[in-house]
């Protein structure tokens, strides 16, 4: 099974994630404008950016996990989920900046002040160098193994997104806990020691295109 | 009782519908910096009453869902009629009085009110309802009296928030005896003269404009008159974060986010910033209640 979805893989690009990606976060942009995202757009666009942000780091995530256990190489498809993923949680920083908060004291305030924008401001501050090193250039100049190196990031960086979801809100709602959860399973599952299907490459092998 | 308190606020402040949608489109059109500049404008000019749109399609009732449209779609199914609501504690008339009974003879008034939430988005709510106080009177409030309790009803059938426990229920909220004696303190049973939309907690609902909005408990299946402060689901949930009194006040900070200012509904993606006023406004009807208390400490 796993050969045969491989197989058909091979023929379908990574290139159409990035346009995408960037039709839907200016689809998203266009619904708050046009007043279909409800009365207080901001927001509601604010938390949509961050939550496609959330579901695209978590998928990135999920690429190594899947290869590992069901054999599916998905990997040529990672860095495209990764940047876009960049992209969504810029566009969520930059509607709380300027559309959300409108100050740049208020900004800083906040930033110092709430943990929970501490945290995601941390994880974005930690997606910085995994984008600007996310080309073969970078993979070549880094070497395979320092690039593999500083890439793990990514857990932390994920891991804060997650919690500054959960520690933003009110109440139990299921969601950012859910997000949580799978989050912590999938870095859980890169302790379990590897049971490789023959002749595969390791875990966190660098696959260029 | 009635008529204790008059609008500053009245329809007349009401921009024409059609202008102010038209405001809007330019104010998009324009994009932020307009936007911007226009907060540095005087506060009277966002007094405008939200659309029964807005403040019927935007709301805070956890029993259906924590999503901000959750009420508005899931609602539907609240049964409203018949409806009584259990008068006990420390009063004369106890009893379970039908909603008609409690509101017979009183006067139902319009009340233009800024509404604050706690999570620093506002609206401001043309509301018609009946005093507390009013309703207070006719149920004989005993001297031992200190505070009064409310309770949000249960109908788990049609409120898929209670079947999922988000937060526990039935929601409950408090007042102090002044507080709910206050002429400002007002039992809403409608919005712009019609009936109060389920959503926003049918068919009677408190609302005290001073205070975060998770205070104005909605629909209300009991009021009980006790000797002892009354529990708060939000202060019950997170203490810390949700204090027994809960006035909107600027200088204190909600422990996650600042209180310094707000966001009014309705104004789209560029809307300004607006400063959060003390008391939500109402500094000089309601300061007098806390002479001499700590507001940092009894948040």
């Amino acid at each position: 099974m796993a050969p045969a979805i491989n197989r058909a893989l091979r023929h379908v690009p990574a290139w159409p994630i990035y346009g995408l990606g960037a039709a839907w976060l200016a689809w998203l942009f266009w619904q708050g404008l046009t007043g279909a995202l409800g009365p207080e757009p901001i927001n509601a666009l604010e938390r949509r950016y961050g939550e496609v942000a959330l579901w695209l780091l978590i998928a990135g995530l999920a690429v190594t996990p899947l290869r590992v256990w069901s054999g599916v190489s998905l990997l040529k498809y990672r860095r495209a989920l990764g940047l876009t993923a960049f992209g969504f949680v810029v566009a969520h920083l930059l509607v709380w900046a300027v559309l959300d908060l409108q100050s740049l004291s208020r900004i800083g305030g906040e930033i110092v002040k709430r943990p929970y924008i501490t945290l995601g401001f941390a994880g974005f501050v930690l997606l910085v160098p995994l984008a600007v090193t996310s080309n073969n250039a970078s993979i070549r100049r880094l070497g395979a193994l320092g690039w593999r190196k500083l890439h793990r990031l990514t857990y932390a960086a994920v891991l804060l997104g997650a919690v500054h979801y959960v520690w933003l809100v009110k109440g139990w709602p299921v969601e950012p806990f859910v997000y949580l959860a799978l989050v912590l399973a999938l870095l859980a599952l890169r302790l379990v020691p590897a049971r490789r299907p023959q002749g595969r490459p390791g875990p966190g092998a660098v696959v260029k295109g | 009782m009635a008529h204790r308190w008059t609008n500053t606020l009245t329809r007349a402040d009401a921009t024409p519908k059609a202008a102010w949608l038209n405001r809007r489109q330019i104010m998009a059109g324009m994009g932020g910096a307009a936007a911007l500049l226009a907060a540095g404008q005087g506060r009277a000019q966002e007094l405008v009453p939200n659309t029964l749109e807005q403040i019927s399609s935007y709301n805070n009732y956890y029993e259906f869902g924590v999503g901000k449209d959750d009420p508005a779609r899931n609602a539907g199914g609240l049964v409203t009629q018949p409806w009584s609501i259990r008068v006990d504690g420390l009063v004369d008339r106890p009893g379970d009085y039908a909603l008609a009974d409690l509101l017979e003879g009183l006067t139902v008034e319009e009340r233009i009110y800024r509404f604050r939430c706690v999570e620093a988005w506002s609206m401001v709510v043309p509301w018609n309802g009946v005093e507390l106080a009013d309703v207070l009177a006719k149920v004989g409030v005993q001297s031992g009296a200190r505070f009064v309790a409310f309770e949000t009803v249960v109908q788990p059938e049609v409120m898929p928030g209670v079947r999922q426990r988000v937060i526990p229920f039935p929601y409950v909220e408090g007042l102090r005896l002044d507080e709910a004696m206050h002429p400002l303190t007002l039992l809403a049973t409608g919005i712009y003269g019609q009936p109060m939309p389920n959503q926003n907690g049918a068919p009677i609902r408190l609302v005290v404009p001073w205070k975060y909005g998770f205070k104005s408990i909605k629909s209300i299946v009991r009021i009980t008159l006790t000797d002892s402060q009354p529990p708060a689901s939000w202060n019950i949930i997170n203490g810390r974060e949700y204090g027994f009194y809960s006035n909107v006040n600027p200088e204190v900070s909600h422990p996650r986010w600042s209180q310094a200012s707000e966001r009014q509904i309705g104004g789209g993606l560029f809307s300004p910033r607006i400063d959060t006023l003390m008391f939500n406004g109402y500094e000089a009807e309601v300061s007098g209640l806390y002479a001499g208390m700590d507001l940092r400490a009894n948040y």
